[in-house]
This record gives structure tokens, sequence and C-alpha cells, in this order.
């Protein structure tokens, strides 16, 4: 213990009569550890951001679509027969536990007063805003009359509104989309961006007023489907296929025609690519630690040359082998534990900046950086080993004559 | 490893080194018998290469002999490991170099006190002791500097008190004064005589100058590894 301790007090003197070399030496261990523990952090924070867009737009959504899904090179989408509301209807009617909204969804050029822009217009059922968790800050919702008459009124995204409006106030204006002029009637909370879309750059307005005055047809081109909870979307799923199959007269053979996405999947898909890059950056990390660990053992083996003299003197007055080897490696451990500590504040702040620069959540991996602090005083004593070996096997006569 | 107070302290019989082989092979001690008793002052002397370092390596501990037996107070240096070795050094021998050999970028203060790190002295002992090291070579105001803001006799003084701190039974000194002008190395003899009086510390040191020499109790010269001359100054020089 003694003598452990008489090794601490020597290392940490030479690292102090060596500042500039014991910081350059350190850091190798400095940077491995901080990027270790920075790529976990933003891989993490990455995954968590995927779960908490995918929980916003509600994990418990299914969306049909007309076409050859995934399977797109066997046709496109015009190929396929599209939806009608009647398939929407089937399905309120036939699954259990399940709120349905089809959608007619078009893009216009959107123009007040002198400005204008370009958005997504989306008509669709009263239960849209339950099913895809949006709801309405200001303004009323459209009435009973307004939905069968496809009346011209809108309820707006507050993108739509900041682009056109500035300050203004939009509730009572008309506003024109295409060559449809339409009274805003109300306005859609804030949602945000997800996945890369920002879902406040939509007009919803009635189904019918999107079909019949802006598409010209009755097709349906989503359906949203919302399950009783986020367990209940296979079983969804699944009868939302076989039910679509039987209404559009697929045999046995025929491929599906229309696909089903549910928010479930993809979340386990994409969770799946994120932290999949997660362990291969970490993996990058781990190895500049490694390196890290080299340069310790460079610099030492520079060291113990340059300090054969005093090794030599130490070995003349009385120090035994393990007493040499034990300063030299408790040195090198001391340094690299010294660089580790700074690589885990380093780490710690550079994850902080990089969540609040790119607004994600920030998220520490405790485990990660207990790890990495582990993994660089083991390096140190494993680096450490040879030249303190060496150093303590010197000659004390030749070590004194050493120039 | 225990010593006999009634053996002689040192006691070399028959010691040869050798270095190389075949055409190489240097002969550095040729068959060396020396015994020296506790509270001798030794000069060493002899021409260059004549094996003086090769001896005095041997006698510190550092080197063993080719052939040959080496005694130190009794005990059968020969017979001793490595690490026993070494704890022969750390208990009983005190070492001055030729080029002082103190760390750089350290005080003279914790220099000196080196030696008492390896025996497990506490802190504060080993200041005290360190301290009152460095007074006896009358350094005691120059505790804070560092050998860089101290002269070649200074540095060699704290050297000594280096060698001296551990108290020693015997202190070698290989060419002490090597690096140092005629003043300073009179003034270093001076001081390894009042220790060598005032302590009954033994001392074995080389040097070349017959000047310094005749301070010594004894003389020994070497010659082709071999000691052709031994007695006071006044027969040997
Ligand atoms: N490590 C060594 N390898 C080979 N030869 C050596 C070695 N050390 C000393 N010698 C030789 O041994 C002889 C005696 O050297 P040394 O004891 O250093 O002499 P001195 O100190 O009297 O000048 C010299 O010829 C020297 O070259
Ligand atoms: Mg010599």
């Amino acid at each position: 213990m003694q003598m452990l301790w008489n090794a601490f007090l020597l290392a940490m003197s030479a690292i102090r009569r060596n500042g500039v070399r014991s910081a350059l030496t350190a850091l190798g261990v400095v940077i491995g550890v901080a990027s270790v523990i920075l790529m976990v952090d933003l891989g993490q924070s990455a995954t968590r951001n995927v779960t908490e867009q995918i929980s916003k737009m509600g994990p418990n959504l299914l969306f049909v679509r007309a076409g050859f899904g995934r399977r797109g090179a066997a046709g496109t989408r015009s190929a396929a027969r599209s939806l009608e509301r009647a398939d929407a209807e089937a399905i309120s009617r036939e699954l259990r536990g399940v709120t349905v909204a089809p959608a007619a969804s078009t893009s216009a050029t959107v123009v007040y007063g002198n400005l204008n822009y370009s958005t997504s217009i989306v008509g669709s059922t009263e239960d849209y805003l339950e099913v895809r968790s949006r709801s309405i800050s200001r303004g009323r919702s459209f009435t009973e009359q307004e939905r069968s008459e496809a009346a011209p009124v809108c309820i707006v995204g507050t993108t739509v509104i900041e682009e056109l409006y500035g300050t203004a106030e939009p509730l009572g204006t008309q506003l024109r989309i295409g060559r449809l002029s339409c009274l805003v009637i109300g306005v859609l909370s804030d949602k945000g961006e997800t996945m890369g879309e920002d879902q406040d750059a939509m007009i919803l307005t009635p189904l019918a007023t999107v079909q019949r005055r802006l598409l010209g047809s009755d097709d349906i081109t989503d359906i949203f489907v919302s399950a009783a909870s986020a367990d209940d979307t296979a079983r969804v799923k699944e009868e939302l296929e076989s039910l679509l199959r039987q209404r559009r007269g697929l045999g046995p053979l025929d491929d599906d025609d229309f696909f089903v996405r549910d928010m479930q999947e993809l979340a386990s898909a994409l969770e799946g690519t994120t932290s999949t890059l997660t362990s291969l950056l970490a993996a990058i990390a781990a190895v500049s630690l490694v390196v890290g660990g080299i340069g310790i053992m460079n610099i030492m083996l520079v060291s113990v040359t340059e300090r054969t003299r005093e090794i030599g003197v130490r070995i003349a007055i009385g120090a035994l082998p393990r007493e040499v080897l034990l300063q030299f490696l408790v040195e090198a451990t001391v340094l690299s534990v010294l660089g580790g500590a700074v690589g885990i504040v380093l780490g710690l702040v550079g994850s902080y900046l990089a969540a609040s620069e790119l607004e994600m959540p920030l998220v520490i991996a405790w485990e990660v950086v207990i790890v990495a602090f582990a993994v660089s005083a083991a390096i140190g004593m494993a680096f450490g080993f040879i030249p303190a070996r060496k150093a303590a096997h010197l000659d004390p006569i030749d070590a004194l004559r050493h120039e | 490893m225990s010593t006999d107070d009634h053996a002689p302290l040192i006691e070399l019989r028959g010691a040869q080194k050798v270095y190389g082989r075949g055409e190489a092979r240097v002969a550095a001690l040729a068959g060396v018998d020396l015994v020296i008793e506790r509270g001798e002052l030794v000069m060493v002397m002899g021409s260059s290469g004549s094996g003086k370092s090769t001896c005095m390596n041997i006698l510190g501990c550092l080197d063993t002999p080719t052939a040959g037996e080496y005694r130190f107070a009794g005990v059968d240096v020969g017979a001793l490991d490595r690490n026993q070795r070494t704890l022969l050094r750390r208990h009983y021998l005190g070492f001055v170099f030729q080029s002082f050999n103190l760390l750089a970028r350290t005080t003279a203060l914790d220099n000196v006190a080196l030696p008492l790190v390896y025996r497990g002295v506490r802190a504060r002992e080993r200041r005290r002791r360190a301290q009152q090291a460095l007074q006896d070579v009358g350094l005691a105001d120059r505790a804070d500097h560092t050998p860089a803001q101290l002269s070649g006799g200074q540095q060699q003084r704290v050297a000594i008190a280096r060698a001296l701190v551990s108290e020693p039974a015997v202190l070698f000194a290989d060419e002490p004064t090597g690096n140092l002008d005629t003043e300073r190395s009179r003034e270093i003899i001076e001081l390894l005589v009042s220790l060598n009086r005032e302590r009954s510390i033994t001392v074995v040191m080389v040097t070349h100058e017959p000047e310094l020499a005749v301070y010594g109790s004894r003389v020994l010269v070497f010659r082709d590894g071999r000691i052709v001359a031994d007695g006071p100054p006044a027969e040997v020089l």
C-alpha cells in the first residue's frame, strides 16, 4: 500500500515536471474517450428522436394506399385501382376498435394578398383530427352541412399562416387554393416536424371539397386507421389486408395492389438502422481509444529513454525493479485516467452542445461513461507495461553512463 | 542477509572482470585482492582504462565479478540475487557520480530526500532529514533551488547530501571532482574528509589528482586491471 502510494506520488511529480508532454501524451486518450461518449450519446439520442417523432405521429396509426408498395417495380401506383370511400366505411364496419379517416390529398399553390405558398391540401372526414392526433387551436371545425355540401372552407396549419399572413389575423379571410376561393374557419395547433416533414405545412378541408372542387374525382388517396393501442396494430394490419384483398377481388396468387404501413413497423426499422449506426460509430471511436493507448506507450518509451539516467540513479540508490516498474506503470495509468476524466467532460459537453444544436433529445449513456473510464485506466496499465518493464530492467551502470 | 560487525567492511579476493570474448576479450580486472576496514578514506588512482570504475562498480554492488569473491561486512555478495544486492545498496551504500546525476526540475531538497522514499521514511521525516543533510553540506539556503539554478560545485554537494541522508556505511565516489575546477574540487574533498572524520563514514574515491589524493588515509594505484601500489599517501605518491 505504502509502495503504491509512493509510486503514485512519484508519478504525480513526474507528470507535473513534464506538464506539456504529459498533456500531449494523454491527448489520444482524451480524444478517444470523448468520441466514444459523444458517438454513443448521439446515436442513442437519434434513436430516441425517432421514437419520439413516431409517438408524436401516433404510435397506433396505420395508413392504406393504393399501389404496389415496396415491390414498386412490378407496377406503378396509377396501374392499381384507387381506393374508395366505401373501403373506409367497410373497414370501420368490419374491424374491431378502429377509427377510420379516408382522405384525398393534393398539393396546390395557395395565395393570400400578394403572397403565395405551395403546400399540401388534405380533404378528410370528421375523424381525421382524432386519427392523426391533431387538434384545432383557434376557430372551429367543419359543420355537417359544410361537409356534405363540399363547402369552400378550410382549417390552416401554422406554417402556411406564417408564410402568407405573418402576424395578420387569418380567421374569416378568403384564401385562394388554386382557383378555389376558400374561407379560413380555423387554425391547426402546432405539430412541428416529424420524419423530416413539416406537419404544419398543410390545409385541411372537408373530403368532398378536395374531391369535387380540386381533384374532380371521387378517389381516396389514403385511408388513415388508428388502432385501439400500439400493441393492436399488427392484428389490425393483418385484418386490413385480408379485408381489402377480398373487397378488391384479388385471387390467392395475385399480389397486393395496395399497401398498409404501420408506425410500429416503421419505428422498429428506423431504430434498427440507428442502433446499427451507433454501434459502428462507437466501434470507430473505440479504435481511436486504442490508438490513444499506443500514443501513451510511445511517449512513455521516449520518456523512459530520456530519463535513463534518472532511472539509473534510482536503481543505484536502492530502488527495486518492481518499484521502478510500479512507478512507470502508475505514471502511465495516472496519465491515462486523467486523460479519461478530461475526455468524459469533453464528451458530455459535446453531447450537450450537439443535442441542443441538432434539436435532439439529450441522452447520456452513463454506463458507457463508466466503461470508457475503466477502459482508459486499463489502457494506461496495458500500454504502460512495456515501457515500465524496460525501465525496471535497465542495468544501472549502463543507465548512469547514458548520454 | 545479515552483516557481521567483526568482519572487514570490504573484502575482495581474486576478483576478475572480463568483457567480450575471443579477439575482443578485455580483462578489466585481472585478479584484485583488497581489504578495506571501517573508517578508511581510500583514494583510488591510475591511468584511464586501468580498471578503477570496474572495481568501484563491483564494490558498490552495481556489478558482479566474472570470477573471485566479494564479501561486504561478511556477506557473500556473489550469493545474492539482484533484489538482495539492491537492498544492500539501499541500506549500506552511498554513491556520488562524476556527472552529479541530480533529477532535473526537482528541488535540491526533493533530490536529497529521494533515497529515503525507498526506505519507506514518512514525508515529514524525509523533509527534516533532507534539510539536515543539506545543512551538513552547507546548502541549507538552497533547498528550493533546482539543479539548473545551482553551480557545478553546489550540485555535487547536493549529490553528497543525497548520498549521506541515508547514513550509509560506505560512500563510493567515482571521480567526483572530474567536472569541477581546482578550487571547487578542493572544497568537495574537504567536505568528504570531514564526513569521514566526524561521522566515521568509510569513503572510497577515485581521483586523478595527486594533490587531492594526499587527503586520503590510503592510496591505491591501478594498472592494467591490477593494484600495483597500496599504502599511505606519503609512501605511494
Ligand atoms: N561494458 C564494458 N564493455 C566492454 N569493455 C569495458 C566495459 N566497461 C569497461 N570496459 C573496459 O574495461 C577496461 C577498464 O575500464 P574502467 O574500469 O572504466 O577504467 P577506468 O575507470 O580506470 O578508466 C577498459 O579497457 C574499458 O574499455
Ligand atoms: Mg572510470
